[in-house]
């Protein structure tokens, strides 16, 4: 099908035509996957905690997200539909553990700080959403740009997420201290005057939370994304 | 000629090649990487070693530290004596000691237990490791020892998964801090440390945990004072 649609579109497409800029704009805002598709929702709740594991996951994502596009959207015609969500399952497996032993050979720092959450990668159903809807269906160059929308959409939620919780969570930014020292004893800044980190932001259930502000805040301003009942 | 995409055939045929590309790209990779890996985390137990005697270093000059600060490494049984003639993989640096404890095979009484001896400011130091189970995972750290054989001087604690945030903090200096000058002997008998929730870790053979961090910091209490038994065991009987 595909093939015939190629036929019709008679001179080249721009690169960065108006519709493939859409690709990497729309992810960003109104067609966020986390906030307006709410996907990748699991893994917004275990790395957010602080914002340099949210930000390694995401440089990870990232990289998976447009490499599995790719490889799926070069395959999209060789792939058998029967077995097409196992074969969408290995590609982004394999990528996640190349992703892994490389974090591992080349920058054993930043493999430690992830640890296991790698692994989460595989399970985000953003990166198989988009492989089954988008790459399976469409040219590679369309596919990588729509990877970089969603990969970026998915980072920069993700990183706000991480950044309120480990400011109000833990009184810090990328794990330096903003508000002073808040060891018994030794306050000193805000501490000193009373001020209490708030606990309940570094438990779970708080990403979801603040998650919905910012669902709530988009669908304020963008009455559009409202749906009707 | 025309394939039919929806046969058996043919999807058998893809699934296969699929799954051979993927496992020569996977394996070559990891035997690859292989040595590099394994030079990381050796550098880094180097490191962690270094850490619990309050020594710091980076991954580029951990090695040649570790060198000079360690004199001399052996391994004790459970009972609390010296082993002599062990094989390679058992000698106190390459003995796994968490593949050790996950092994189901091999009995509590049968664990080995390595100890480095070190020499930090013209003091002799004892460097001991310590495997124990946190929430989500394994939690192992070192614990340097002074000569007097009970006093704590210096810990370093780390983790596979722990939550970052809560237990995960365990790695932190502040926690790894807590433990510094407690005693695990008093009177020539071993005393074992706890982990307190009230603010009490101010006393005696007490340290506070980590708020939000409880089955954690549990873990490690468990751990320190299992491990830091057997240890005492062997340096009572060769004061």
């Amino acid at each position: 099908m595909s093939q015939t649609e190629d036929k019709l579109k008679a001179p080249k497409e721009p690169l960065f035509s108006k519709k493939n800029k859409r690709l990497i704009t729309d992810p960003l805002a109104d067609n966020n996957p986390i906030t307006i598709q709410v996907l990748g929702i699991c893994s917004a709740l275990a790395i957010t905690v602080q914002v340099e594991q949210a930000f390694w996951m995401s440089i990870s994502v990232v990289f998976v997200m447009i490499f599995g596009n790719l490889i799926v959207s070069l395959l999209r015609n060789l792939i058998p539909s029967r077995v097409r969500i196992i074969v969408q399952l290995v590609i982004v497996a394999s990528l996640v553990i190349i992703v892994n032993e490389m974090l591992q050979a080349y920058v054993p720092d930043v493999s430690e700080k992830l640890s296991v959450f790698v692994g989460l990668i595989i399970t985000n159903c953003i990166i198989m959403g988009r492989f089954e809807a988008f790459a399976m269906a469409n040219k590679p160059w369309p596919s990588i740009l729509d990877a970089v929308g969603n990969s970026i959409g998915y980072a920069w939620i993700l990183i706000v997420v991480a950044l309120v919780r480990e400011v109000l969570g833990s009184g810090k930014i990328w794990g330096a201290s903003i508000f002073g020292n808040n060891l018994p004893g030794e306050e000193s800044g805000l501490y000193a005057l009373g001020y209490v980190n708030n606990n309940m932001m570094i438990l779970p259930p708080m990403a979801l939370i603040v998650v919905g502000v910012i669902i709530w805040i988009q669908r304020s301003m963008n009455k559009e994304l409202v749906e009707e009942n | 000629m025309k394939v039919n995409k929806d046969g058996n055939g043919y999807t058998f045929a893809f699934s296969i090649i699929l799954v051979i590309v993927v496992g020569v790209i996977l394996s070559s990779l990891s035997i690859g990487l292989g040595p590099l890996k394994k030079a990381n985390v050796e550098v880094k137990k180097k490191m962690n070693i270094l850490s619990a005697l309050g020594v710091e270093s980076t991954r580029k000059d951990g090695s040649e530290k570790y060198d000079q600060f360690i004199l001399d490494s052996y391994v004790i049984s459970h009972d609390g004596t010296l082993q002599e003639n062990l094989p390679e993989e058992k000698q106190a640096f390459s003995l796994d000691v968490q593949k050790q404890n996950r092994d189901k095979t091999v009995q509590v009484n049968d664990r080995l237990y390595p100890i480095f001896e070190a020499e930090k400011d013209g003091e002799k130091l004892f460097v001991l490791p310590v495997v124990g189970k946190g929430l989500w995972g394994p939690i192992w750290g070192f614990i340097a020892l002074a000569d007097d054989y009970e006093t704590i001087v210096g810990t370093s604690f780390d983790h596979k998964g722990e939550t970052p945030g809560l237990g995960a903090e365990i790695s932190q200096s502040f926690f790894e801090n807590r433990y510094n000058g407690e005693k695990i002997a008093n009177n020539g008998s071993f005393t074992p440390i706890k982990v307190v929730q009230n603010g009490s870790g101010f006393e005696d053979q007490k340290v506070d945990g980590i708020t939000g961090g409880t089955i954690t910091s549990k873990g490690v209490e468990k751990m320190v004072n299992e491990t830091m038994e057997v240890y005492y065991k062997y340096f009572s009987k060769n004061k």
